[in-house]
């Protein structure tokens, strides 16, 4: 139960006030600009558009700004910007076979068609800091280039699929659930679960897929590639009625290959993963594909005996979004409440000690 | 799907639409800079911006499902008898409503050969070639394993 | 040359959007709609400010206007064409399908009822039909002509599902009056 307090507008615009000149930090420095950070800080933005369900690099990157680097309070802002647009349609499947590929990497076999592509990763990097790039450390070199491009790359779990090691996901026309238009309903299908993941808090997910690997289910999961790179964005606009492109959008995917033990009508095989986020985040595709199949442990029969099996657990509590808002409602007053509370213990303090008077 | 851009049998209209799309306000300006001005557009609808919802599919091939929207702008616009339209990824006001003006105008077979050299023929080329610079920079770091019967 | 939607489609939008609120909230009130737009006949104005304001790409919609009432439609909302028991709204400028095979909504769900718009000859603030339910201080009358026959009987059938149900909108010229599924007619 809440009551109803006016007052402490004044206190709110001097506090908001405060807050804009923390923002601004020492003014003796330049103010940066949501353009440089875009550019220079793209995963911390990438992380925004992902948690904030969101794809506009300029607007995530406002949203940090605004936020102080907040990356949770700057996906609720994106969140709430992006719930006063009106939604033109939908798009069709993001083809990723025909990604325009910056990075591919299998830890499954060493020579596939097209290579390992180690593209810009911090992998190798001896993560000692660069004390030069404090300040400005000046134009970087060129990367090189080769002679020729990438050439196809053919998915690892298309491989393995001809062989008829590895369960296919059968490709349906069906419309698929939007968590946007209609709440969770378990048990969830798959389609609502990678909705969910994909915006979900990489914390949690990261933390999530870790523990399916410490024992907490049942994997026994290998990178079967992870990909990264610009994907063509196709759309019909209702007024034209045929598809045209309407931009690229660069996309992670980590496909995690695991055992299946089988079972009376299906032979000992491998199940995928899968993982899909905005931007470069392999981090975050890897833990969505754990989190992924540890989820299809009751589609493939398997014991649920972890938290990232629970399809209720993972799906309620992945959203960094309704996690703060329930949270943080905490901070709003419970006066009322309290008052209640501390009266219901007064009262059994006295019985208890009456109680014990009695007794003694 | 049979209209797929991606598709070998896309039209000029798909595939000029889809160049126009990549390029930024900035870019069409300069570009339309080398040909006659376009005659003048009416705006039927927008520019105005709102959101795609993009889609993935489970394991990259199998059951489509709702990944996360993206905001667009789209623009619809008259020139003369011709409509033209644009939907494009981000909220470029200006981009949407000039790309829909240089759709309507490749209608107009008087001015289409103009444009397609003087701004989609360019642009499209130097699309490819940013793509092709990316292909040659991730092939710089594709890994050439050393194995033991390579260095034998 | 297509017609225009509304002259400012975020400001118009929203008075629309008001006036079916205002309409759906004291059930057989007369409301004006203004400005509305004009589109392609027999769409009426006020049937086509309702389809601007409510419908977009996530609401299958389903009219009988005829092919230009379709493209303008389909030009101004994005929504996509549905058969009448899949549709969300309908726009019925003739006899509307039978009542009983539109989408009523579910228990759970009965807001997702269909909302059946519906233009009739004229509205009148006096009038034979007598409306009782809540929006309503013990009662109100409403003059409605030309409603399709059997139109009532048709809609009385459907109360015993409430809460599922559906909500009608009468449209003439730039006016609505709205009879949500809680009024009753006496």
């Amino acid at each position: 139960m809440y009551v109803s307090v006016k007052g402490g507008e004044s206190a709110i615009a001097n506090a908001h006030a405060w807050l804009a000149e923390r923002r601004r930090g020492d003014a003796a420095l330049p103010e940066i600009t949501a353009d440089q950070i875009a550019e220079q800080l793209g995963l911390a933005v990438e992380r925004v558009m992902a948690e904030g369900a969101c794809i506009d690099r300029d607007l995530a990157a406002l949203a940090l700004k605004q936020a102080r680097g907040d990356s949770t309070e700057a996906a609720f802002l994106l969140r709430a910007y992006r719930n006063t647009l009106p939604r033109f349609g939908y798009a069709a499947p993001l083809d990723t076979a025909a990604m325009q590929v910056q990075r591919r990497i299998s830890a499954t076999y060493k020579d596939l068609p097209g290579g390992q592509v180690l593209g810009p990763s911090f992998d190798y990097t001896h993560r000692l800091l660069e004390l030069d790039l404090a300040g400005r450390k000046g134009e970087p070199d060129p990367a090189p280039q080769a002679d020729t491009g990438v050439t196809p790359m053919p998915r690892v779990t298309e491989m393995l699929a001809r062989e008829g090691l590895m369960a296919r996901d059968t490709a349906t026309d069906a419309e698929p659930p939007d968590l946007t238009r209609e709440g969770l309903r378990f048990p969830a299908i798959r389609a609502l679960a990678l909705q969910s993941m994909a915006r979900g808090d990489e914390g949690f997910l990261l933390a999530l897929g870790y523990s399916t690997q410490r024992g907490y289910g049942n994997a026994h999961p290998f990178v079967g590639e992870i990909r990264m790179g610009a994907v063509p964005v196709e759309f019909t606009p209702p007024e034209l009625g045929f598809a045209i492109d309407i931009g690229d959008v660069v996309v992670t995917e980590c496909q995690m290959v695991n055992q299946f033990a089988g079972n009376n009508e299906t032979p000992p095989q491998f199940t995928r993963g899968y993982g899909l986020v905005p931007g470069q985040n392999e981090r975050k595709a890897m833990a969505m594909s754990l989190v992924d199949r540890a989820l299809r442990a009751s589609e493939l029969g398997e014991e649920i005996t972890a938290p990232a099996q629970d399809a209720e657990f993972v799906l309620y509590h992945c959203d960094n979004v309704e996690s703060t808002g329930f949270v943080e409602h905490l901070k709003l007053p419970h006066y009322v409440d309290f008052q209640s509370e501390l009266e219901k213990l007064r009262g059994i303090r006295a019985r208890w000690a009456a109680d014990r008077g009695e007794k003694s | 799907m049979t209209n797929a851009p991606t598709s070998p049998d896309r039209t000029d209209r798909q595939i000029w639409m889809s160049v126009l799309a990549r390029a930024s306000a900035e870019a069409l300006r300069e570009h339309l800079a080398d040909v006659p001005p376009l005659p003048a557009h009416r705006r039927l609808k927008g520019p105005d911006t709102g959101l795609v919802m993009l889609r993935g599919r489970a394991g990259g091939d199998g059951t489509a499902f709702n990944l996360m929207e993206a905001t667009v702008t789209r623009c619809t616009v008259s020139m003369g008898e011709h409509m033209g339209h644009a939907t494009v990824m981000g909220r470029d006001l200006a981009q949407a409503e000039l790309a829909a003006a240089i759709d309507a105008a490749l209608q107009n077979p008087e001015l289409r050969d103009a444009l397609m050299a003087s701004v989609v023929e360019p642009l499209a080329a130097s699309q490819d070639s940013a793509r092709a610079e990316t292909a040659r920079k991730a092939e710089a770091t594709r890994v050439n394993f050393f194995t033991m019967a390579t260095m034998r | 040359m297509m017609q225009p939607g509304f002259a400012d489609p975020v400001l118009d939008a929203q008075s629309a959007f008001r006036a079916v609120l205002e309409a759906l909230s004291h059930p057989g009130r007369i409301i004006p709609i203004a400005p509305a737009p004009i589109p392609p006949a027999p769409l009426s104005p006020a049937m086509g400010a309702l389809a601007l304001a409510l419908c977009d790409a996530d609401t299958p919609v389903w009219q009988d206007g005829g092919a230009q009432a379709a493209d303008w439609l389909r030009f101004h909302t994005g929504a996509p064409f549905a058969e009448a028991p899949a549709a969300m709204f309908l726009f019925a400028t003739g006899r509307p399908p039978a009542l009983s095979t539109l989408n009523l909504g579910t228990d759970e769900v009965p807001q997702d009822g269909a909302t059946l718009v519906l233009n009739v000859a004229s509205l009148k603030a006096q009038g034979t039909l007598r409306l009782r339910g809540p929006g309503i201080k013990d009662e109100v009358s409403l003059g409605v002509e030309g409603l399709p026959e059997n139109f009532l009987a048709e809609r009385a059938a459907l109360r015993p599902h409430f809460p599922r149900g559906l909500d009608i909108v009468f449209c003439c010229g730039a006016q609505i009056a709205a009879l949500p599924r809680t009024t009753e007619v006496i």
